[in-house]
């Protein structure tokens, strides 16, 4: 033990070890009233590195070559040695990836954990999530089916509506050619594995390091430093090492058994997970039937389609996330938690959410009036709950909050 | 055990949701080095009086243990999915030698599992000289050396005359050539033919038995090898048990 | 803490049971198959741990279907080895193709054609396309369907028969031998609506319980190339789940434990 003693000692005249665990882990206070719904930031740490290790020996055998790409992927789903297993590990990471950051962010809309001192957290988890949205979207080309070739060529003449003759010139500059191709698939699977989860890496140790510096949020909306014992410490703070750490441990083996549930049991959910027609190789002269983005991208979809007019559709798709980047400021409400907050806010955060599932679900279907009509109430449901958000916080209506966190 | 602890608040005295509720009130002056005292605790959230360390310990290790195992069980497929996959073990299938026109002195050579096989078709000669060049070699009797068991012999081959044996250099993976001429004037008076690596001046003889003195340390290795019939190898799987040649 | 136990596990479970009917409710608004097709699709009674319909299915796919379609993703070996034959067996009584040296294809291969795409657009306008997938793609119900939906159409001038299941289909009726011909007739189904029914003209070698087993076996060795894992897969789940649930009874003890700290 002493060994281990003078070890540590020895790191820790070098490095800030001890310093560091004690920072984050076994000093870092978090309040102890946390319910189911904070699991789920953990959680998208444990799905990162599922995507980050399963990725590597994906790579070990893909061919990012638009003659190799698909049968590379069934090589891997037959010939590899488990390779049937890492490749369904990364692909339902993919969707649980969205699962888990979608909980975690309707958490942080419950709780208020954007509101101050906690607006720079909330931009470093917004630009997380547009960095998962990049790294989806250029992860599902890789496999080179009917569906992946399509999405990306849907997706990327999007930028075509930008005026003045740029997106035409973009979309040509994305591509690198004039359609989506070889080169496309080339450098998408460059910025893949390596380009953007290098940003994305950094931007979950910026987010912890936020985190970390203001203190966690909790249900009660309740700032836990503003109490302190005698010895520095909140009252209502426990350490994160062991409370928290065993916590998320058992909360991960749930994850896990959901997880793996899907893995072996049923990995393309239903053509939700791995669609149908991406097991028909590209074929740039055949369009399918029916395109539609995987489901987590279908809310925004639903939005673009929901506009009749390209560039309309564009700007209010592009609209629907980067008004999620004010919110901070758009909730002009000094209480934080769903708990002690208004009915209107009740009401509104209901029917956002609402909304943004029914947006999720017309978007994987085919257009169809009724469809077109109920996307764009919910649309307007959409951004009407930032207007909405705007006005009723300026003098909403709250409980008192309690001095303390309740259990 | 374990729900019985949880269940009974009455066996954990100072636990009952009175003395907590009253603890909160406590006024923040109170001494707090009174380590397990209710009065410190109510201080923090945290209560440490009552820990059974025993018990602790032994969920720490259990699941420790547990989902070590766990741990280990994930990495197995990860580390599994680098060993030759089905493509790789379909290209390194055995493959058939059809030696009906390999002259005596002459070599063949295919390729099993990415590696140049040769079949020499030695001449009395050259099976005269292995028993002349046995003192100075290093390993004469392929004791360290790789070969299936029916070739561990003089002439390391089920057929005397018929050598199957892998072309790689057993130091560092170069394919030595071919030197059957007797006394060849790089290699020396003495040389009696046999195989010579050029990138370290390894030399074997015609066994592929590796001489004294040279950096590769085991003699060639011969891969495993059957005969279909007399004029048919099959290399890349095993003469059968009891079935002499 | 204690006194509130049952009500927090209470919540729980409420938010699980939600949780779950939300996936459910997910899994029952099932995305469509990329084959639109107006046709009802009949489902057929596989049973993917019978090696002897497999076997029967894979003998009939190397004889008629490999003819034109190629299935390069599965090798032989693996068939042979997931379906309970030898090798030797497929080797001699499955495999109809030389490889690119001319010499039979070898065991260990790919299940590659013979035909070059070449021919295939001469021949039939499109290039035959890869069977190993299509059960993921087009799901069974449509590969069973459709192998019992041709009909003799003479408005289709080179081949003559058209399919109701995927109308225009550039594929010849190959297994007519033993299915015999259909014709399409339309029929009052007795409320007034017209409805397509397809009635056997001159039966083929086989009944019509033969012909449906037949199409079945090929059906379900389709769906065997196109996730030859798939039995391992649930296998191997079944133990990782047992033991991520006895890991959770670990971590839920060890969490209690800990948690008995916290004064609430």
């Amino acid at each position: 033990m002493s060994k281990l003693n003078d070890t540590v000692a020895w790191i820790d005249q070098r490095f800030p070890l001890t310093k560091l665990l004690e920072e984050h882990i076994t000093k870092y206070y978090a309040p102890k009233n946390f319910n189911f719904w904070y699991y789920f930031g953990a959680l998208s740490l444990l799905v990162l590195i599922i995507q980050i290790v399963t990725g590597i020996f994906l790579t070990m055998n893909y061919k990012p070559d638009g003659e190799l790409a698909f049968a590379s992927v069934e090589y891997i789903m037959r010939d590899v040695n488990f390779g049937w297993l890492i490749r369904y590990m990364h692909s339902t990471g993919a969707s649980m990836f969205f699962v888990v950051v979608y909980l975690h962010m309707f958490r942080a809309l419950m709780y208020g954990s954007y509101q101050k001192p906690r607006e720079l957290l909330w931009i470093f988890g917004m630009l997380i999530y547009v960095c998962l949205m990049a790294e989806a979207f250029m992860g599902y080309l890789l496999p080179w089916g009917q569906m992946s070739y399509w999405g990306a060529q849907v997706i990327i003449s999007l930028f075509g509506a930008i005026p003045f003759g740029i997106g035409d010139a973009l979309t040509l500059w994305l591509r690198g050619d004039y359609v989506v191709s070889d080169a496309t698939l080339n450098r998408f699977f460059a910025l893949h594995v390596i380009a953007v989860p290098l940003v994305l890496i950094g931007l979950v140790v910026a987010h912890i390091m936020a985190l970390h510096e203001v203190g966690s949020n909790n249900p009660d909306g309740v700032d836990i430093k503003a109490l302190k014992n005698s010895q520095g410490i909140p009252k209502d703070g426990i350490p994160f090492h062991p409370y928290y750490t065993v916590k998320d441990f058992m909360g991960a083996i749930v994850f896990l058994i959901v997880f793996f549930t899907i893995v072996f049991f049923m990995p393309e959910m239903g053509g939700y997970f791995l669609e149908h027609a991406n097991f028909v190789p590209a074929d740039p002269l055949k369009t399918p039937e029916h395109i539609a983005p995987v489901w987590y991208f279908t809310p925004f979809y639903a939005i673009l389609r929901a506009i009749p007019s390209k560039l309309g559709g564009v700007i209010a798709m592009g609209a629907a996330i980067v008004v999620l980047f004010f919110l901070p400021w758009i909730d002009r409400g000094k209480v934080r938690s769903i708990r002690y907050r208004s009915t209107a806010f009740k009401v509104l955060l209901f029917s956002f959410v609402a909304a943004f599932i029914v947006l999720g679900y017309f978007g994987l279907q085919p257009v169809t009036d009724a469809g077109k009509w109920i996307s764009r109430i919910c649309s307007l449901i959409y951004f009407g709950f930032f207007v909405g958000l705007f006005i009723i916080s300026k003098n909403e209506k709250t409980k008192p909050v309690p001095e303390r966190v309740t259990t | 055990m374990a729900s019985k602890r949880g269940k009974s608040p009455g066996q954990s005295p100072g636990r009952s949701p009175q003395s907590t509720t009253g603890d909160v009130a406590i006024d923040a002056t109170q001494d707090v080095s009174a380590a397990g005292s209710e009065l410190a605790n109510a201080e923090s959230s945290i209560r440490t009086d009552q820990i059974d360390p025993g018990r602790r310990r032994m969920l720490v290790t259990g699941a420790g243990v547990v989902g070590g195992l766990g741990a280990v069980a994930l990495a197995a497929p990860m580390v599994a999915s680098m060993s030759p996959s089905e493509r790789a073990k379909a290209a390194g299938a055995p493959v058939e030698a059809d030696i009906s026109k390999l002259e005596p002195g002459q070599r063949l050579t295919v390729e099993w599992r990415g590696k140049p096989v040769w079949i020499v078709n030695r001449t009395p000669d050259a099976l005269g000289g292995l028993e002349q060049v046995q003192s100075q070699l290093s390993d004469p009797d392929s004791e360290n050396s790789i070969q299936p068991a029916y070739a561990q012999n003089e002439t390391r081959s089920i057929k005397p005359e018929i050598l199957v044996m892998v072309g790689i250099c057993t130091h560092l993976g170069c394919s030595p050539t071919y030197r059957p001429e007797v006394a060849a004037a790089d290699l020396g008076a003495d040389w009696l033919g046999g195989f010579f690596c050029p990138c370290h001046g390894s030399k074997f003889d015609f066994s592929g038995r590796v001489y004294a003195g040279v950096p590769a340390p085991t003699n060639m290795d011969i891969p495993p090898h059957k005969y279909l019939s007399d004029t048919l190898i099959l290399v890349g799987e095993d003469q059968q048990e009891g079935v002499a040649a | 803490m204690i006194t509130n136990n049952p009500p927090i596990l209470i919540k729980m479970n409420v938010r699980l049971a939600l949780c779950l009917t939300f996936v459910l409710a997910l899994l029952g608004v099932n995305p469509v198959f990329s084959a639109g097709s107006s046709v009802a699709l009949e489902s057929p009674r596989i049973d993917a741990g019978s090696e002897k319909s497999l076997q029967r299915g894979a003998k009939l796919f190397v004889n008629y279907c490999m003819a034109c379609h190629s299935a390069n993703y599965q090798r032989y070996s693996r068939m042979a080895r997931d379906l309970g034959l030898s090798e030797e067996d497929v080797s001699e009584q499955l495999i109809f193709t030389t490889d690119a040296a001319g010499e039979p294809t070898k065991v260990g291969s790919l299940m590659e054609n013979n035909m070059t795409t070449e021919y295939g657009r001469n021949a039939f306008g499109v290039v035959p396309p890869n069977l190993a997938l299509t059960a993921r793609s087009r799901g069974v119900d449509w590969i069973y369907t459709y192998l019992k939906s041709f009909y003799l159409d003479p408005s289709r001038g080179g081949i003559g028969v058209n399919n109701t299941v995927y109308p225009g289909a550039a594929m010849p009726h190959v297994l007519w031998e033993l299915q015999g011909w259909q014709k399409k007739v339309v029929v009052d189904d007795g409320s007034g609506h017209e409805k397509v029914k397809l009635e056997l003209m001159s039966p083929g070698t086989q009944s019509v319980s033969e012909y449906d087993q037949t199409v079945t076996d090929i059906t379900n060795f389709l769906a065997y190339m196109a996730d030859p894992i798939k039995q391992t897969r649930h296998r191997i789940g079944m133990f990782v789940l047992l033991f991520l649930f006895g890991l959770l009874g670990i971590a839920y003890m060890l969490k209690k434990e800990y948690w008995r700290d916290v004064v609430h």
